[in-house]
């Protein structure tokens, strides 16, 4: 009979139940977007901030310990990594964290009077990897913000690339030669990479006798923001518990990564460039926090247009709900007549909410990241637990109402 | 044997109004009690007192045995589903269901829901075609007896009502009227409520309320009643 009760109401009292259903829709919609965007950004700002470049170097262990002594951050001392090791960098834990990486040979070549700095490193190679998989890496995807006139070398020719201010030195063009080179475009990097020319590591290796040779690797990899396990971890990752061991190992910090691919290039050291995964943890976390609140935000709105609803909806059959009183009904089973007939249709307005909501987050992501959003299966638990702790706590106040409903004073005016 | 009895029942609102003042009264099981008045003078309250739906301020009220006056809210839940049957001026039928399945809540409260002792006990009140019909569907006549079946569905030791014809035409005032006379007939114990000296007629005693205080309990007096001459009772 409850289920009939039930059904016969849902039914029957169809408009009051649609206003019902159409705040909690309105609600869950924007929750789901708004959570669906939120968890899903973590790789759409980690993306965004890659176009920034890399935010790992791998160089040899006594290059790094020369850097360190003297503040160089230049590379340059003669201490090579193998060239092999490069492909090394997609067999860690994290691999698919790996989104570009580029080998780099610094060397120096004379033009004329002039030491011009040359760069060997990939532009756009594709990589078959010992793994089977294949994968897309070089500078165009590392250092995407580079403007280039002309277009980049081929990594099967002789070409060269300038930097700006090199070329303006050198007063070369497009279509001169640089020794044995072809001049193919001019880079404007806005930095000390304006000063340099760039050529396929293997044909600079060749000119410069360093065949085989990587001075430092340049990684960019999806990391999860920084927080105090993975601080303490990146200064010492001997220092945590087990359990805390674990839980590093396993997420995606940026040390955790650098940690693992010494382990897989034991002569080489990894520095973290901390100024672009520290904002990228910071702005992440601006955001989602801002989602967040957003989120909470439209719950609490929810809450509220629901307890008006639902405590009109009693007021308005309070003869009714007197009258199961009357009839024998307990407090708990007319309250709960009230709340399951609610709950009914706060979740159907969830079910409308959330495929509302996954529409919503197609449109913040096409327009503010310019991706689609992938629906995140975490959202759905969070959304019935959302529609039941809004439902519940909305109809808070009519339940006291209930309680305060005697059937003599409803039915008799007494 | 006494099915119900009050014993100094006083009621009082607030600090200064006294709705019922040392109300002594018996009925006894099979008897059909009729409770008159002018307006204000107690009715309702008295009816509230005996249909579990209030306490009294001070006094007891027994019913089938059991001292209602000193429960708890709950156990007066329990005393209106197990031993009363209500029957209401206003029908006070459920909006969104049938009218069997109005007769079925009240199943559903009590014990357990049989569909269909509730189609025969509609049928019992001459509404066997109108079963599937919602209150507004019906006539009033027809919700009164959706409400009479309703009461009657737990087979109740007590049928309270208030004035159950007092929206309804003569026509319906007969039919209604037919049905409390057959459960009479078959031993139930009824109070009514009434204003109309026509029902009240039909009842083995009256009991007259004034400001309060019941003044007299008497044989009711005699009426010429015209209605039930005019149709055939659905009891045949």
């Amino acid at each position: 009979m409850f289920f009939r009760a039930l059904f016969a109401a849902l039914m029957r009292r169809n408009r009051s139940l649609a206003m019902l259903a159409l705040t909690m829709a309105l609600g869950v919609s924007l929750a789901t977007a708004m959570l669906n965007v939120m968890f899903d950004m973590g790789d759409k700002i980690n993306q965004e901030l890659k176009a920034y470049g890399a935010n790992l170097t791998v160089m040899p262990k006594t290059s790094s310990i020369l850097a360190d002594l003297y503040n160089a951050g230049d590379t340059k001392a003669n201490q090579y990594l193998p060239y092999d090791d490069v492909f090394r960098v997609k067999e860690i834990f994290w691999a698919h964290n790996i989104v570009d990486f580029a080998p780099f040979l610094d060397t120096n070549i004379t033009i004329g009077s002039e030491d011009v700095p040359l760069i060997g490193t990939w532009f756009a190679r594709h990589i078959d990897l010992p793994t089977g998989d294949s994968v897309d890496a070089g500078i165009v995807g590392l250092k995407s913000w580079w403007s280039v006139s002309g277009r980049l070398p081929d990594d099967n020719n002789s070409e060269v690339a300038l930097g700006k201010r090199l070329a303006n030195k050198l007063d070369l063009n497009i279509g001169a030669q640089l020794g044995d080179l072809l001049i193919v475009g001019i880079i404007d990097s806005g930095d000390s990479d304006s000063d340099k020319a760039f050529a396929p590591i293997e044909i600079v290796g060749k000119l410069t006798n360093n065949v085989g040779r990587i001075s430092y690797i340049s990684v960019s990899a999806l990391t999860t923001p920084e927080n105090e396990l993975s601080r303490r971890a990146a200064t010492d990752p001997r220092s945590l518990t087990t359990t805390e061991w674990d839980t590093w190992y396993c997420t995606a910090y940026i040390s955790a990564i650098a940690y693992q691919l010494e382990e897989v290039l034991p002569q080489a050291r990894v520095k973290q460039v901390m100024q672009v995964s520290q904002s990228e943890g910071a702005i992440l976390s601006k955001i989602q926090l801002l989602m967040l609140l957003l989120t909470i935000l439209s719950l609490l709105c929810s809450v509220l247009g629901i307890s008006n609803l639902v405590t009109a909806n009693v007021l308005e059959r309070s003869t009714e709900l007197a009258l199961l009183k009357a009839l024998g009904a307990n407090d708990f089973q007319v309250s709960m007549a009230v709340f399951v007939e609610v709950l009914s249709a706060t979740f159907a307005g969830g079910l409308v909410g959330y495929g509302l909501g996954l529409i919503f987050a197609q449109i913040v992501g096409q327009s503010v990241f310019g991706m689609w959003t992938e629906p995140k299966l975490v959202v759905i638990p969070l959304v019935v637990a959302m529609t039941l702790v809004v439902t519940l706590f909305g109809s808070l106040p009519a339940s006291k109402m209930i309680l305060k409903l005697h059937p003599a004073e409803v039915l008799h005016g007494r | 044997m006494n099915m119900l009895e009050l014993k100094g029942v006083s009621v009082l609102y607030g600090s200064d109004v006294q709705a019922l003042y040392n109300v002594n009264l018996e009925v006894k099981a099979g008897q059909w009690l009729a409770i008159m008045g002018p307006s204000g003078s107690g009715k309702t309250t008295m009816m509230n007192i005996i249909g579990c739906m209030a306490k009294p301020t001070s006094g007891s009220v027994i019913l089938d045995g059991q001292d209602t006056s000193k429960g708890s809210e709950a156990d007066l839940t329990a005393v209106r589903r197990d031993k009363i049957g209500l029957i209401f001026q206003q029908f006070h039928l459920v909006s969104y269901l049938t009218a069997l399945e109005n007769v079925m809540l009240a199943q559903y409260y009590h014990s357990m829901v049989g569909e269909a002792e509730a189609f025969a006990a509609l049928e019992r009140v001459g509404l066997g075609a109108r079963v599937h019909h919602l209150p507004s569907q019906l006539s009033g006549g027809e919700q009164q007896r959706v409400c009479i079946a309703r009461a009657l569905i737990n087979y109740p030791k007590l049928i309270l009502a208030d004035e159950p014809t007092g929206n309804l035409d003569e026509t319906n005032e007969d039919l209604v009227m037919d049905i409390f006379k057959h459960l009479h007939s078959t031993g139930s114990t009824l109070v009514v409520v009434t204003h109309s000296p026509e029902v009240a007629s039909y009842a083995d005693r009256m009991a007259v309320l004034e400001h309060g205080r019941v003044v007299e309990v008497t044989d009711p007096p005699p009426f010429e009643h015209k209605g039930s001459r005019r149709r055939r009772s659905i009891y045949g």
